[in-house]
């Protein structure tokens, strides 16, 4: 057992990921004709909290619980993940990003989620601006815009071969590189 | 871009496929409605797709820098597998005329193009690389103890409800 979970600690290979969230369409499917969709929610919390007469907003978002509760979920599952499941080890990136990425003083690598650049210290500074505030509307605003994210276009949407689906997948790959290569190093410069 | 107020206009069709309530009435009166205990069934598999997102680095704000900067292949992979598992998988359901576990036959609906999707996607992905996840790892972050991260979440359920008001007057 304590073998089992030593195994489970290591970080997961790509192919591992890869066929669990692959299975996630089919699972969602058979138990209740769902459709994998994550960002969908944002669009239920506006209906549930601040509908504001907006028709885009008016619809019965208590049908759509399902996918509150899989956040839910999902947010449980970050929880068990990080506190009993975690490698004590640094996250291996690339030494290339290590190397760029030390220019801007981010050498800290015991969290995915920098913890020089996510905290509440840098929250209210410029910076912090554009990588809570900013980047989060872009993403709310952007995936809604789009009809969906990475789960509902690029996992959902290309598995059942749809070609919209393809065309946003692409424009959120063209939106990332401009911004990693281009609008990241100068925000990470402020 | 001011437009005039007066000037008739044909409603946006919603073309959110990730809203079942919006389909037709029939597909919604042949869904079974699913109570607390029901829903805890997404909520297991959510709490697994939670631990595979973290165990598998793709809430990693680095990873997501990787990606972008064409640095690995990880993230390429996961996303190309998960493609190739869902393809097969709709597939089968479709050839098989697999059912749910209530028996109801499982419908598929086909998506629309519109102009959202290439202005809306380019600005998703500006944001993505930004903040370094897509909504589902937002979640999962927060979950790791990442607590700083409910701000980006508040702000992108302000971004779509923007989005929600400003729907009329944006290009579709």
């Amino acid at each position: 057992m304590s073998n089992l979970i030593e195994f489970i600690r290591q970080p997961w290979h790509w192919s591992v990921a890869g066929v669990l969230i692959g299975l996630t369409v089919p699972a969602l499917l058979i138990l209740g004709n769902k459709n994998f969709g994550i960002s969908a929610n944002l669009r239920h919390i506006c209906a549930a909290c601040l509908p504001a007469n907006i028709p885009f907003f008016k619809y019965d978002w208590k049908k759509e619980a399902w996918n509150l509760f899989f956040i839910g979920g999902v947010v449980i599952g970050g929880f068990i993940a990080a506190k009993f499941l975690s490698d004590p080890n640094d996250v291996q990136i690339s030494p290339s990003l290590a190397a760029s990425l030390s220019q801007y003083g981010i050498t800290d690598l015991s969290n995915m989620v920098p913890n020089q650049l996510f905290n509440w210290g840098t929250l209210f500074s410029l910076k912090g601006l554009f990588f809570f505030v900013v980047g989060g509307f872009l993403v709310g605003f952007g995936t809604r815009y789009a009809g969906g994210c990475t789960s509902g276009h690029a996992i959902s949407g290309l598995s059942n071969l749809q070609w919209p689906s393809l065309v946003a997948t692409i424009c959120f790959m063209v939106g990332g590189f401009i911004s990693a290569n281009l609008i990241v190093p100068f925000l990470l410069g402020l | 871009m001011v437009k005039d107020p007066n000037k008739s206009k044909e409603p946006i069709q919603d073309t959110d496929y990730e809203v079942r309530s919006l389909h037709s009435m029939c597909v919604n009166e042949s869904e079974h409605p699913e109570g607390f205990v029901g829903n805890l069934k997404y909520a297991a598999i959510g709490l697994l797709f939670g631990i595979v997102f973290v165990k598998s680095e793709v809430v990693s704000w680095f990873r997501i820098q990787e990606m972008f900067r064409l640095q690995s292949f990880h993230m390429y992979g996961v996303i190309g597998t998960a493609v190739v598992v869902g393809a097969i998988s709709i597939f089968l359901i479709k050839r098989f005329k697999i059912k749910t576990i209530k028996g109801e036959s499982i419908e598929f609906q086909d998506k629309t193009f519109n102009k959202g999707q290439i202005i809306g996607g380019l600005l998703f992905g500006v944001g993505w690389a930004i903040t370094g996840a897509c909504p589902g790892p937002l979640f999962a972050q927060l979950g790791t103890g990442a607590l700083a991260i409910i701000v980006t979440i508040i702000s992108a359920v302000a971004g779509t409800w923007v989005y929600g008001y400003l729907r009329d007057r944006l290009p579709h």
